[in-house]
Formats: C-alpha cells, sequence, structure tokens
C-alpha cells in the first residue's frame, strides 16, 4: 500500500489513556452526559448523535450488550479508518472500552475490512498491549468490576457488510444483508442482544473528547455539526490524502488547503453522496448541508461526468446485496440508461422515467445502499445537464 | 384415560429465520398493558405495541398491497411493494416489517406510494419471462393481480423477450422456472425456517442473485423432500407441481385402458377452493360425479386403503410391542413411525437414516390402494393389469416421487400410475368444461365403496394416530371405543399444536379378535400398560420429536409416532389449492372432521370392504405373507449429500 499523505491530526496529540481514565472516573450517565453535551455525531456517513445512540443502548434492559467498531471502510474514495487504525489504533480501543462502560457491555467487536487483513497483526498487537496494561480484562482499566474485552473479526469483502445491520448478520455467520429497522442494533442487535455500532472515527473522537472535554469539541464546527472531521481526499488535486477540517468548513475552502481549486464539481460522502458543482462550492460540510461521512473526490475540468455517473452505478450494481427490488434491478435500469444516454439513444421521456425510479429508489429502498445509491446519478443530471443532454440529441422525443 | 400435551422445549415451531429480524410484539394487549392509537388513512385504531402497519390496516379494512409477506412465514420485507408513508419519516416504510411502538400518522397511496409501487412492479416485470395464458398460475397469481391492481399497461423498463434460465424439470415432484422468480424468497423461507429442510438458499448479489439449490444442482439430485410447501407459497408460477394431466388425458382417451381414479380426503376437502368455493367446503360426491364425466372408469375411495394401512399399521405395532414387552427382543425398533407421509420418509431416509427401522413398513394408502387393484381387483373384474392406469388424487407432490420409487412396483407392473394433485384435478375438470360445485352427487365405485370416517381424518394431523388408535382400543379391549372417548373422538391427538403428545392407559383387555388371533394369543401381557404416543406435523417439528427421541428424550419412550411433512398434515399438502394460510387449513380439517362424524362406520376393522379383502384375498391376515409382498414395502438410507 502505498504511503497516503496525512496532513496533522489531533489525535497524535491525545494523551492515549487520558479519556478512559476521565470516564471512569465518571459515573455511566455521566459518560453519556459528556459525550451528548459535546455533539458528536457518528462519523461513518449518517450522522446519528453518538450521546443518543449510547444512551438507548445503555437503558435497553438486558445484561448482555455489545460494542462494535465499524471498519468496513467501502466507500469508494475513503481511506481515513485505514490511517486512523495504523496510527491511532489506541484511541479506538480507548473510545470502545468507554462506550462499554457507559452501556454495560462486556464484549466489544471490531469488524475490519477483508481488504485491511495487513492490519490485523499490528491491531491485535495494540489489542495485547492493552491487555497486559489492564486497560482490558476483568477490572479493566483499574475499575473494579468493570469487565471488557476486544475481538477483531475479518470482514468478507462486501461493501454492504458496512451498513451495520448487514455487519450484524455478517458477524453472525449469515450472509451479508440489512435487516428491517426498527427495531435498531441498540435494542436488537448482535445475536439478538442491544449493541452499539460505531464508526472508527467516532470512537476515537470519543476518547478525544473524554480526554480533552466536550466543551472544547463543542466550540469547533457549526451549531449542527460539532467538532473536527477527517476527511478522505482523492481525485483531480494536487495533494490528495487524509485532512482534518473543522466541520462547516465551505467546498472552496477544502479545494484550496488541497489544491484543487480549479475542479469542476466535487463529489462530497463518497458514491453515495452528491456530486456539488463549482457555482455551489461555498456550500458548508455539515450534516445539515452537505453531508459526508469523509470522503471528498475532486473532479478537474477535464473530467466526464456522465463517466463519473457511470463509474459510480457501476459501483452500486456490484454491491447491491439484491434483497430488495427497487435497488436490486434499479440499479441495472439507471446503468443502462447511462449507456444510453452515452450513446446518444436516451428520449427526454426515459431520461424523466428514471430520475423517477431513482427518487423511488431513494424511497423505498430498504437500505441506505439503495436509498443512496442514484444520488449521485441524479445530481450529475440536475447539475450537469449540458453535458448528459448533448448526447441525447439523436434520440429526442 | 388421560391425556397430556407435555410441552417439550421449543415444542411448537414458531416460523423464525436467522437471517430476518425478529420483533418480539407482545403475546397480548396486557402483557405490557400498552395500546397504541396509529392513524391509516385518517382512520384510526388501537392495536397493541408490535403490531405491523399491515396487521392495524387489515383491521381496518384497508389494503396494502404485498408479495414477499406469507402469514405462514417470517418477515422478510424485500419486495418493497406494500411501502407506506408513516409521518415525519424522510423515506417509504415496508408495512409488513414495520411493528407500530409509537402513535404514528400512516397514508397508504400518496403520490410517492403509488409512484413506488408501479415502479417496484415495472421492475420485477423487466425480468419476468413468461405468458400467463400458458403459466399454471394464471388467474392464481399474484403478480398477475397486482399487474391489474396497479393498471400496468405498458412496461417501463422493458420486457424479456427470451428466457435467461433453463426450466428445472429433474424432480419428480417440483418443476422450477426461475424466468419467472420474482425473488420474493418466500420458497427459501418456506424451506430453511417452516420446514428445516434447508435446499433453497439465495446465491449471488444485486441483479445476479437467484433463488438456487446447493452449488446449483437439479432439485431431483439434492436433499428436496418434495414436499411442495414451496410451491403453495411462491406467489408466482415459478415453481410448480409436475403436472401428469396429458398422460392421464390419453389414457383415458385409450379404449384399451381401464382407468381407475383413488380420491384422497384432503382433495375433496380443498378442491372448493378452485371453484370459487371458501375453504372448508367438501365436494367429495359432487367429485365422483364429475370424474366419471371426465372419463374414469372407476372412482375409489382411498379411505378404504387408509383402513387397510390401519389394520396392517396397527397389527406390525402390536407385534413390535409383543415382541418387545413378552419375548424381550432387544432388535425391535421402538417407537413406530407411521409411513404414510412420503415427504417425511424422504425426509427421515436424508437426514435420520440410522431410523429406518422404526419406520412401519407398511405402504402409504395411496401405494396399498394400487397394489390391491393391480392384483385382487384385476382379478375380481377379470381385467389384465397391464390394461389398468391406476390415478391417484392427492393433495401432495411428495405422492408423484413415492409412486415412482422402484421398489413400488410389487404387483407386478407400477402400482400406481400417475399422482395427480388437487389443483391439477381442478384444472382438468374445468377443461371438460365442468362446474364442479353444480354436480349432482354419486357414490364411491365397488368393491371397494364403503369407507369409514377413520380413514376420512387420515387428512388431517393426527388423523392416522386417532384412526389407529379406535382400532387398537376396540381389538385389544374387546369394547366400543365410545366407552372410553365419547362419540370416538379421541381429542388429545387432535388439534394444530406442532407436536403433541398424549397416554392412552389399557386398563381392560379383552379377548384376541379373528383378524388377529394369528399374531398374539392373548391380550394379558397389555394389562396395565400405558399406549404413549405423539403427533407431529411439518418435518421442523419432526426434526425437534427426532432430536428428543436421539437424546433419549421423553419421546424416546413412545410406542407410536405419527409424522406427517405438511403442516396442518395432508389438507396443507403442497398439491392443495394455492392459497394457504393457518385459517384456511383449519377450515379443511373441520371439513374433514365433519366428514368423519358423518359416516356410520367409523372404524377401519369395521369397514366391510376391508373384511372382505381379508377373507377373500389376504386370506392368511394383516403382515402375513402376501400381505408382506404387496401391502408392504422397504427404505432407502439416502444421507444429507447424496440423492
Ligand atoms: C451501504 C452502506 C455502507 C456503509 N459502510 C460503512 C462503513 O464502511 N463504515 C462505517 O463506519 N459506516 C458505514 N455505514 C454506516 C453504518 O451503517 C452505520 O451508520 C455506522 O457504522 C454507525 O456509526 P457512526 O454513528 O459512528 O457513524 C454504511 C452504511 C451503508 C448504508
Ligand atoms: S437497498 Fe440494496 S443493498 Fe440495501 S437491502 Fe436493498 S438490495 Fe440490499
Ligand atoms: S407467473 Fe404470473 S405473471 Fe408470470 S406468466 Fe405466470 S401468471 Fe403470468
Ligand atoms: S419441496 Fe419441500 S423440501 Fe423441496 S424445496 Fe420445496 S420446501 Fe424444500
Ligand atoms: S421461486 Fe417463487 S417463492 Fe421462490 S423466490 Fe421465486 S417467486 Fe418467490
Ligand atoms: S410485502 Fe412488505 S416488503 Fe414485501
Amino acid at each position: 500500500m502505498s504511503e497516503t499523505y496525512t496532513a496533522p491530526l489531533t489525535f497524535s496529540k491525545v494523551k492515549a489513556g487520558k479519556g478512559l481514565e476521565a470516564a471512569l472516573e465518571l459515573d455511566r450517565a455521566g459518560v453519556i452526559n459528556e459525550i451528548t453535551a459535546s455533539g458528536l455525531k457518528g462519523r461513518g456517513g449518517a450522522g446519528f448523535p453518538t450521546g443518543v445512540k449510547w444512551n438507548l443502548a445503555a437503558a435497553a434492559k438486558d445484561p448482555v450488550k455489545y460494542v462494535v467498531c465499524n471498519a468496513d471502510e467501502g466507500e469508494p474514495g475513503t481511506f481515513k479508518d485505514r490511517v486512523i487504525l495504523t496510527d491511532h489504533a489506541d484511541l479506538v480501543f480507548e473510545g470502545m472500552t468507554i462506550c462499554a462502560y457507559a452501556i454495560g457491555a462486556k464484549k466489544g467487536i471490531l469488524y475490519l475490512r477483508g481488504e485491511y487483513t495487513y492490519l490485523q497483526d499490528h491491531i491485535e498487537g495494540i489489542l495485547r498491549k492493552r491487555r497486559e496494561a489492564k486497560l482490558l480484562g476483568k477490572n479493566a482499566g483499574g475499575k473494579k468490576g468493570f469487565e471488557f474485552n476486544i475481538e477483531v473479526r475479518m470482514g468478507s469483502g462486501a461493501y454492504i457488510c458496512g451498513e451495520e445491520t448487514a455487519l450484524i448478520e455478517s458477524l453472525e455467520g449469515q450472509r451479508g444483508e440489512p435487516r428491517n429497522r426498527p427495531p435498531f442494533p441498540v435494542n436488537t442487535g448482535f445475536l439478538g442482544h442491544p449493541t452499539v455500532p460505531n464508526n472508527v472515527e467516532t470512537f476515537a473522537w470519543a476518547a478525544t473528547i473524554m480526554s480533552k472535554g466536550s466543551e472544547w469539541f463543542k466550540k469547533i464546527g457549526t451549531d449542527k455539526s460539532a467538532g473536527l472531521k477527517i476527511f478522505s481526499v482523492s481525485g483531480d488535486c494536487k495533494q490528495p490524502g487524509v485532512y482534518e477540517f473543522p466541520l462547516g468548513i465551505t467546498i472552496k475552502e477544502l479545494l484550496k488547503a488541497v489544491g484543487g481549486l480549479d475542479a469542476k464539481a466535487v463529489q462530497v460522502g463518497g458514491a453515495s453522496g452528491s456530486c456539488v458543482p463549482a457555482r455551489e462550492f461555498n456550500r458548508k460540510i455539515a450534516f445539515e448541508d452537505v453531508a459526508t461521512g469523509g470522503s471528498i473526490i475532486v473532479f478537474g475540468p477535464q473530467r466526464d461526468m456522465l463517466k463519473v455517473a457511470e463509474n459510480f452505478m457501476e459501483f452500486f450494481h456490484d454491491e447491491s446485496c439484491g434483497q430488495c427490488t427497487p435497488c436490486r434491478e434499479g440499479n441495472g435500469k439507471i446503468l443502462e440508461g447511462i449507456h444510453m444516454l452515452q450513446q446518444g439513444k436516451c428520449s427526454m421521456h426515459y431520461l424523466r422515467e428514471l430520475c423517477a425510479l431513482g427518487e423511488t429508489m431513494q424511497l423505498a429502498s430498504k437500505c441506505g445502499l439503495g436509498q443512496t445509491s442514484p444520488n449521485a446519478f441524479l445530481s450529475i443530471v440536475k447539475n450537469f445537464p449540458d453535458e448528459i443532454m448533448g448526447r441525447a440529441g439523436a434520440a429526442q422525443e | 384415560m388421560t391425556d397430556k400435551n407435555i410441552k417439550l422445549k421449543e415444542e411448537s415451531r414458531a416460523p423464525v429465520s436467522s437471517s430476518v429480524q425478529k420483533f418480539a410484539a407482545p403475546q397480548n394487549e396486557k402483557a405490557i398493558g400498552a395500546t397504541i392509537t396509529v392513524t391509516i388513512d385518517d382512520k384510526q385504531i388501537k392495536v397493541p405495541m408490535g403490531t405491523t402497519i399491515l396487521e392495524a390496516a387489515k383491521k381496518l379494512n384497508i389494503h396494502i398491497p404485498t408479495l414477499c409477506y406469507h402469514e405462514d412465514l417470517c418477515v422478510a420485507g424485500v419486495c418493497r411493494i406494500c411501502a407506506v408513508e408513516v409521518e415525519g419519516q424522510r423515506t417509504l416504510q415496508a408495512s409488513c416489517a414495520y411493528p407500530i411502538t409509537a402513535p404514528i400518522t400512516v397514508r397508504t397511496h400518496t403520490r410517492k406510494v403509488r409512484q413506488a409501487r408501479r415502479h417496484i412492479l415495472d421492475l420485477l416485470l423487466s425480468k419476468h419471462y413468461g405468458e400467463c395464458y400458458a403459466c399454471a398460475r394464471n388467474n392464481n397469481c399474484e403478480l398477475q393481480a397486482l399487474a391489474k391492481e396497479y393498471g400496468v399497461d405498458f412496461f417501463r423498463f422493458g420486457h424479456p423477450d427470451k428466457p435467461r434460465f433453463e426450466v428445472d424439470r429433474s424432480s419428480y415432484s417440483v418443476v422450477r422456472d426461475m424466468d419467472k422468480c420474482i425473488l420474493c424468497r418466500r420458497c427459501v423461507r418456506t424451506c430453511i425456517d417452516l420446514q428445516e429442510v434447508g435446499v433453497l438458499e439465495v446465491a449471488g448479489r444485486s441483479e445476479a442473485s437467484k433463488v438456487e439449490t446447493f452449488v446449483d444442482k437439479p432439485l431431483g439430485e439434492v436433499v428436496c423432500i418434495n414436499c411442495g410447501q414451496c410451491i403453495n407459497r411462491c406467489p408466482t408460477g415459478a415453481l410448480r407441481a409436475n403436472d401428469p394431466a396429458d398422460e392421464v388425458w390419453a389414457a383415458i382417451d385409450d379404449p384399451a385402458k381401464h382407468v381407475v381414479i383413488q380420491t384422497a380426503p384432503s382433495p375433496r376437502a380443498g378442491i372448493g377452493e378452485c371453484f370459487g368455493l371458501e375453504p372448508g367446503q367438501p365436494l367429495t360426491f359432487q367429485m365422483n360425479t364429475a370424474l366419471r364425466l371426465c372419463g374414469f372408469d372407476k372412482v375409489f375411495d382411498t379411505n378404504f386403503s387408509a383402513d387397510l394401512t390401519i389394520i396392517e399399521e396397527g397389527t406390525e405395532l402390536l407385534i413390535r410391542l409383543y415382541k418387545a414387552l413378552v419375548q424381550k427382543d432387544k432388535s425391535v425398533a421402538l417407537p413406530q413411525f407411521t409411513s404414510c407421509s412420503p415427504g417425511w420418509v424422504k425426509f427421515l431416509e436424508h437426514f435420520y437414516p440410522e431410523y429406518i427401522p422404526n419406520l412401519s413398513s407398511a405402504k402409504s394408502p395411496q401405494q396399498m390402494f394400487g397394489a390391491v387393484i393391480k392384483t385382487y381387483y384385476a382379478k375380481l373384474m377379470k381385467i389384465d393389469p397391464k390394461d389398468i392406469v391406476t390415478v391417484a388424487l392427492m393433495p401432495c407432490s411428495a405422492k408423484k416421487f413415492e409412486c415412482n420409487r422402484p421398489e413400488m412396483c410389487d404387483s407386478g407392473f407400477k402400482d400406481i400410475d400417475y399422482g395427480l394433485t388437487t389443483r391439477e384435478l381442478a384444472q382438468m375438470i374445468s377443461e371438460a368444461g365442468i362446474n364442479l360445485p353444480a354436480m349432482e352427487k354419486s357414490d364411491f365405485d365397488d368393491p371397494f365403496g364403503t369407507a369409514t370416517g377413520s380413514g376420512v381424518i387420515f387428512g388431517a394431523t393426527g388423523g392416522v394416530m386417532e384412526a389407529a388408535l379406535r382400532t387398537v382400543i376396540e381389538l385389544v379391549t374387546g369394547k366400543k371405543v365410545e366407552n372410553f372417548f365419547d362419540h370416538a373422538d379421541i381429542i388429545p391427538v387432535r388439534g394444530m399444536e406442532g407436536i403433541r403428545y398424549a397416554e392412552i392407559p389399557i386398563k381392560e383387555v379383552g379377548p384376541v379378535p379373528d383378524l388377529v388371533k394369528h399374531v398374539v394369543k392373548d391380550w394379558k401381557w397389555l394389562k396395565g400398560a400405558t399406549l404413549k404416543v405423539a403427533v407431529a406435523h411439518g418435518t421442523a417439528n419432526a426434526k425437534r420429536v427426532m432430536e428428543n427421541i436421539k437424546a433419549g428424550g421423553k419421546l424416546s419412550e413412545c410406542h407410536f409416532i405419527e409424522f406427517m411433512a405438511c403442516p396442518g398434515g395432508c389438507i396443507g399438502g403442497g398439491g392443495q389449492p394455492i392459497p394457504t394460510s393457518p385459517a384456511i387449513r383449519a377450515a379443511r380439517a373441520r371439513a374433514i372432521y365433519a366428514e368423519d362424524t358423518a359416516y356410520e362406520v367409523r372404524k377401519s376393522h369395521e369397514n366391510p370392504a376391508i373384511e372382505r379383502i381379508y377373507n377373500e384375498f389376504l386370506k392368511e391376515g394383516p403382515c402375513s405373507h402376501l400381505a408382506h409382498k404387496l401391502l408392504h414395502t422397504h427404505y432407502t438410507p439416502r444421507g444429507k449429500y447424496i440423492v
């Protein structure tokens, strides 16, 4: 794996162990209050408030609970979790341990993307050290009666297994397919027990927040999107790599930092995110504006946007689990439509039909994959009509 | 007499799925004291926590379309046709999979909902290769019905003009045409969760996903037990039974052939449904008339051979008990298992081959009748058995496999030539232009004419056991069973519970009747004994019984256990009219028990035709040499991976 450029991260300055120490001095409710007060929202994409999630799991009445770290990182254009796990795994495990303490879980599982198998030894090594340092196991972190262990489980290479309920199915040894929700994992998760699934980065921030205080985190970012965020930046820019920015940063500011100001569009949020054209580069990257799990793909002036849409649709067409009708069949229809557009064989009428189908997929698919897979296509059709329609000429209505 | 419905661990199998989410809905409203008001299309209703939107809508008489949902199966939530709008939710929700836990407001036919449903249908049709007019499910297809309901007037996303798959005709029982499959996975859930056989699975991802057998082998080469439960739950024509109607018509049309049909108890309780009647209206005697009109030369009642089975199987049980209890023969396999359900037999051959000795060697009523027709009847009527064609009207798809088992030729010919299902016969009857419910009634043909109520109840789970007990009790005590059970109704073995257990203490014994004098001298050894019996239906329950026996549990002490492969017994068989549901099966069962009560003779050993065949033909009595040659069989250990 080639060296990924990594800008300075706050995580490097956080003293390992301090967050856990601080957490174990509080009672469980105190920890959840602190996380809630920080305004931390999930860094895996959906942006669910982490404190609320932990609180739901803490409130669930079940002696058996689980903490799951989602390290399946499969979204095209994301690699920040890999960097975090390589350089700051201790912080991630610390965050998991804090979560376990807060919700009352004895067992944690790190679900590691199949392609990251090469990281397994490194990660197991860190876990071993933590066990030796009594940060895991019985009376973890010196807290009497608090027991917690972490196990690493390897994913099997399917993108869909990053979806939290499919991940749980996969952990249970089933075909990795999303479940119906509700009920949610915080009630009925791994083996039917309350489970908190969080992204790698979310756990690292949770540990950082316990170390530096919720005030510090809350002050950064916007009202609705507190704190710092790690970004994976790729595509047509001078310095692709992993960056840390406060949420609320505008796309323009971000492009400036990575050397991509001449971009004609930016894909925010990976394949399932949206494609923002240059005229909207003043928009903020934040849950209330353009949300992202951390993937930023820069498209330079020479990019063929229809080709971009084709690439994304090919990805989803391969990765759909095939369970529900709108996604299983819809991705293929849109991909076919893109091919028709490329050949100038798609009528305006059919293009409208495909856009309506996109809406149906967003509304009626069972999980986030199908609900977001048409996003890129729809935003490219909307924002780059010239590039799309130019070719439809041959078959106007 | 006591009846004890013991509680086994995980006794009755409620369908669950490992891969599909379970939501623990409270058993009753008081259990958690919470009811919630939900508003659907401006109508309000109070429902218990956990009720799904679909169930709540049903209570309000609001129709929401479904495809992957089935009352017998766990919720999958995959087709998404049942999508509705829930106020405050960004996306549409699958109403079959959405448990109500807060007061919500639902709309079932907004623009978004209608658009989504049309799109889902259009997407399914864009992959669906098939012509309705050449399809087994024409007019009985959920996809076709929805296309009409939603006014599909053109194929928005195209329509295939050539097949993608080859039709799998390798099985004697089930034909798979995956070009008509809409991936609702009901068959998978049926086979894995309901029946726990596990032949079908989903393989591949995305558009390439499809329902497959293990490594995509032909169905005839895997552990499929031919129960046909998947057919009954398939919403389309993707799964159907192997239909021999053309061959049957050809035999009828051939003047050289003497074509006889035997009709099993369950089809008569179900066939009305194919003619628009409500479930539970038997058409036994109308069917006799219709069959003759179709051109069958003779119409016999399988109840005759059901009674014969009871005598043979009951005698076999008495012999086993005698050997075990009196002669202390340790090699005798007990409990004795019934063998009349060919799905169950194949299940045991695959998964519990070490228990083959426990299977009664008695053939099923279908096969006994075939052997009797091509020997006894042929002689009686002076017809060359090679000119006789035996057709069996059965509720069952596994019967097609059974009649093709190579060992089922004891008459010197194929004992049964064709197994016809209820659905296939309904088709033949309508092809002949006959309006079945309007037919006048007529009786069965001699020499097997008179049947007994005991034969009829073979169709419902517990029926074989009840029939056997009626006979055994009378043979042993010399008294009318009515002395022990009101109206001879042995209630403890009836019902729809998955596994039932009963104990029948034998407090008194009488003289040994002539029929079985050749096997036992007296009954003294049975006095004071307690007969322990059990009943299981659906192979998932059968599996639980077998595991209990293997572990040396309570059921290993049983003497006799009735097994039926299909949920509900034969009335829920894989050849019965579609749709099926617990309510429909219960209605069919009621029809069968009502028929039983209407019979004058309700015990197998009192059937005059039975007395006659033992007097005239099987002169050495039940389980004697000739009876063994014609009426008994053997089984094949198959294992889990071989055919
Ligand atoms: C198709 C799909 C793929 C996903 N992949 C990932 C992933 O690789 N990593 C991740 O953390 N979350 C992924 N998610 C989001 C998870 O379902 C879940 O929301 C997240 O793990 C929760 O953690 P958070 O609250 O910390 O973000 C994915 C979601 C979908 C719908
Ligand atoms: S939306 Fe796609 S990935 Fe998600 S459940 Fe449906 S088919 Fe599977
Ligand atoms: S499965 Fe249904 S829709 Fe398809 S051809 Fe048969 S009847 Fe028509
Ligand atoms: S016939 Fe029965 S065993 Fe065979 S696939 Fe269908 S459900 Fe499974
Ligand atoms: S074969 Fe029938 S039941 Fe099975 S998935 Fe296809 S349509 Fe559904
Ligand atoms: S019927 Fe509800 S999703 Fe299929």
